[in-house]
């Protein structure tokens, strides 16, 4: 399958930004038909290279080949032309319009000459044959608002495939897929490895990683770390070579034994599935998992527990104590804090300071008749980026100037300053480095310890199997199943998330 | 008070000119006429400010002011209500319409925009159709002497509304640089969402912001109308909504929200007075009143545009 001139050669790529080598003398081979997955920490030099790639930026020095011949890729259309798309993991994609009017964005095909009008017949007609081969059964006229993320990123890669491309680079295409979205992904990926096409693959979550590529190259500081060919690829290889030595204890396992439940949700309705009841009960010391797809209704679940959204009917209650929410302020005041999905949405101001960030919930703490304390205020915020080991040049730091994995910090240092007893975590890691997020398991660990209930919702299945003391299952707004965590089982997992097998697992 | 600093600069720049181009400017009269008008217009620039950090928008100011202009008139003339009460009803009555603007945004999610402007459409039929489309006068003000006193009067030889203005403008300057109220006012105009999920009830902060918009609007109605001392009722306060809106944007509100100071509200109040005053002083026609404004306003959002690109050039390279 491998053939002799490798479709993609970049050689010695160095680019430097202000005050910052982004690569340094990198280089990345890819043959024809091949899925290679680039991976590394945030600031590794990942999507550097792939900008340089994929026209977006000028190397330095260094060298592109395509298919033997130098190239020049001076910007996104030469990339185009050349044969390469780029699915972003923030999709470009135009929600207004319609399936083949985003695949023929800026080339519809047109008629009566002049007058320039979009032949709409030929366009569905082309739209189509691309859609079927990728498996996307659904007029081409469909409003591309009603498709769901991983139907919108098929169209991505169909609009890629209508440009003749032959390299493909995806940049974590599964961040915001489902588990059965992403199974349809990789089969996806596979078929198009089959009909030649070369895929240059990103992500964090390395057992995707280990399930669809055929070589890994990983970088580190802008250069190349590593390179691990099919029979080499391993999680602990991988993270070894990411990080530049062995990650102790990625997932920890609680010390102590669970005790008695703790916080009860009792038939709770939400507006998201109005048919279906949700109880469960948490123990203190656990670290309670949410497993399902995307859309299983556990993000609306979460956000009616923290009373952001007000909940049909139904009661939470605390050590035997039923509690009254029907605000955020509510759950606050009893010590409930939810970590959102979003954290550039919800979780944070990000034009604030990290200050403004920290003290917001309970402002009234640092304030004395209406006033705020401005010293107060800097005390908790230093003593909460120590304790957290936030990475910020003074707590005055605008939140926008800090990382992925920083801003999530600073989310919790929010929470922690406040005494937490139940903490729920919407997708915690999402987009965030292998060394963040093993600092984000330690500090959910830690809480746990120390006697607070741990709530993690989450669609990466390692992370769920890796972190959860129990794990409910929902599927549809229900809660399908509860694993205990001798039973732990991707498959099991998976069968509850689409609905299945609930007799047999229930128990 | 560095973003307040290029405009600080145009302002002193300006006063300088006008009172080289024409030292009348410097003249008692003019700066105590000058400076009520400043009074008048920064109170309610204020409000507007307030609202345009949440995000939102004030349209309806100036038929505010000539609905309760109209109010008032009424009240003290033709009803003869003793003054503290008149006043009192006026600034209750402008609560209430700030309220109304602040559930109609919040509960049933109109945009701010829309609410507004159907504020400043409906309050001017309403007051033209109470006063009969007739000018409402106070005449020689008899039965409320003490109150033209402390509207159209002065204070240590400041005229009142300045003094108003300084006194609303060091409680507001508390309230939004120093309160835990102010915060929020921010943090609603930057991150509505975040915000909410920090717990913090925002829809009452939202209400709030309009409800301090329209009760200074209020105050300055009834400035405004012992300045004029009669109200007609389908001119007065005409396009005083932009007015406060120019000023507040001219002195760092910006129109995203989120952004903004007391301190720049009032130097953009003040340089707009300035301008208009200058433009009498000068001897030119007062029909192009509004395109000097027009283009003094655009020079100043290139500028501060200008500025702000060359700030983040300067701070490029020294990262370099």
């Amino acid at each position: 399958m491998v053939a002799k001139t490798p479709l993609l050669e970049a050689q010695n790529i160095t680019k430097t930004f202000p005050g910052v080598k982004a690569l340094d003398n990198v280089s990345l081979t890819v043959h024809t038909g091949e899925v290679v997955a680039l991976i590394g920490e945030n600031g590794a030099g990942k999507s550097t290279l792939m900008n340089v790639i994929g026209g977006i930026l000028q190397p330095d020095s260094g060298s592109v080949k395509l298919a033997g011949k130098i190239v020049n890729i001076r910007n996104v259309s030469d990339a185009i032309s050349l044969g390469i798309g780029f699915i972003h993991q923030e999709l470009n994609v135009l929600d207004n319009l319609t399936i083949a009017a985003n695949v023929f964005l800026g080339r519809e095909p047109l008629c009566f000459g002049p007058l320039k009008i979009i032949n709409r017949r030929k366009m569905y007609e082309q739209t189509k044959v691309h859609l079927r081969r990728l498996g996307l059964n659904l007029p081409a006229d469909t409003p591309l608002g009603e498709l769901s993320i991983a139907s919108q990123q098929i169209v991505e890669i169909a609009k890629a495939l209508s440009l003749n491309a032959r390299l493909l680079i995806m940049d974590e295409p599964t961040s915001s897929l489902t588990l059965a979205e992403t199974k349809r992904l990789f089969e996806v990926i596979r078929q198009l490895r089959n009909d030649g096409v070369s895929i240059i693959y990103i992500s964090h979550r390395l057992a995707e990683v280990k399930e669809c590529a055929d070589r890994v190259v990983v970088l580190r500081d802008g250069a190349n770390a590593g390179l691990l060919s099919l029979d080499e690829i391993s999680h602990d290889r991988m993270v070894r070579l990411m990080i530049g030595r062995d990650l102790e204890d990625y997932f920890i396992p609680p010390t102590t034994k669970t005790q008695t439940a703790y916080f009860n949700v009792t038939d709770l309705i939400t507006t998201a599935w109005p048919t279906q009841r949700i109880s469960f009960e948490a123990a203190k010391g656990q670290i309670l998992g949410f497993a399902g797809l995307i859309g299983a209704g556990r993000s609306e679940m979460a956000r009616a527990i923290f009373g952001v959204d007000k909940p049909i009917s139904g009661s939470v209650s605390m050590a035997g104590r039923k509690l009254r929410i029907n605000c955020a302020k509510d759950a606050i005041e009893n010590g409930i804090y939810l970590v959102p999905e979003d954290r550039r949405k919800s979780g944070l101001i990000v034009e604030m300071t990290f200050r403004q960030n920290i003290t917001l919930p309970r402002l009234d703490r640092y304030a004395v008749a209406g006033l705020i304390m401005k010293k107060k205020e800097k005390a908790i915020a230093k003593s909460q980026a120590e304790s957290l080991s936030v990475k910020i040049p003074s707590v005055e730091t605008l939140v926008s100037n800090l990382s992925g994995g920083n801003q999530q910090k600073v989310v919790l240092a929010k929470w922690l300053a406040l005494e937490p007893k139940v903490i729920i975590f919407d997708e915690p890691t999402r987009g965030i480095d292998v060394g963040s997020k093993s600092e984000i398991y330690h500090i959910m660990r830690n809480l746990a310890e120390k006697g607070v209930v741990v709530i993690i919702i989450s669609s990466d299945m390692e992370e769920i199997l890796g972190v959860s003391d129990r794990i409910a299952v929902m599927h549809e707004g229900r809660i399908t199943g509860i694993l205990e965590r001798q039973d732990f089982d991707e498959e099991k997992v998976m069968q509850l998330a689409v609905g299945g097998g609930t007799e047999r697992y229930a128990e | 008070m560095k973003k307040e600093l290029p405009i600080l600069l145009i302002l002193v720049v300006l006063c300088t000119a006008v009172s080289i181009a024409n030292p009348q400017f410097l003249s008692t009269t003019n700066l105590q006429n000058t400076s009520r008008l400043i009074g008048m217009f920064g109170i309610f620039s204020i409000g507007v400010g307030i609202v345009i950090i949440t995000g939102g928008i004030d349209l309806s100011v100036g038929s505010v002011f000539s609905l309760l202009g109209i109010l008032l008139c009424f009240e003290l003339v033709n009803w003869s209500w003793p003054w503290p009460i008149a006043v009192g009803a006026i600034l209750l009555t402008g609560a209430i319409l700030g309220l109304c603007h602040g559930l109609l945004v919040t509960k049933l999610k109109i945009q701010p925009f829309i609410v507004t402007l159907c504020g400043l459409l409906f309050y001017r039929g309403l007051a033209r159709y109470i006063a009969n489309d007739q000018t409402q006068g106070f005449g020689y003000c008899t039965g409320f002497e003490t109150l033209q006193r402390i509207t159209a009067g002065k204070l240590f030889g400041l005229p009142m509304p300045f003094v108003f203005l300084l006194v609303i403008a060091f409680i507001m300057w508390i309230v939004l640089h120093h309160s835990v109220y102010g915060r929020y006012l921010f943090a609603v105009g930057r991150n509505e969402e975040a915000t909410r999920f920090s717990g913090v009830n925002t829809s009452a902060v939202i209400v709030g912001a309009y409800v301090i918009s329209t009760l200074l609007a209020a105050v300055s109605a009834i400035l405004l109308a012992f300045y004029t001392n009669s109200v007609s009722p389908s001119a007065h306060g005409n396009f005083y909504e932009l007015y406060a809106i120019a000023s507040a944007v001219l002195g760092g509100c910006s129109l995203r929200g989120g952004q903004g100071s007391i301190p720049g509200i009032l130097i953009g109040t003040t340089l707009i007075l300035v301008l208009r005053n200058f433009v009498n002083l000068l001897g030119i026609p007062s029909s192009l009143d509004f395109a000097v404004l027009g283009a003094v306003i655009l020079a100043g959002a290139v500028v501060d545009f200008t500025l702000q690109h060359r700030h983040e050039k300067r701070k490029l390279s020294q990262i370099n």
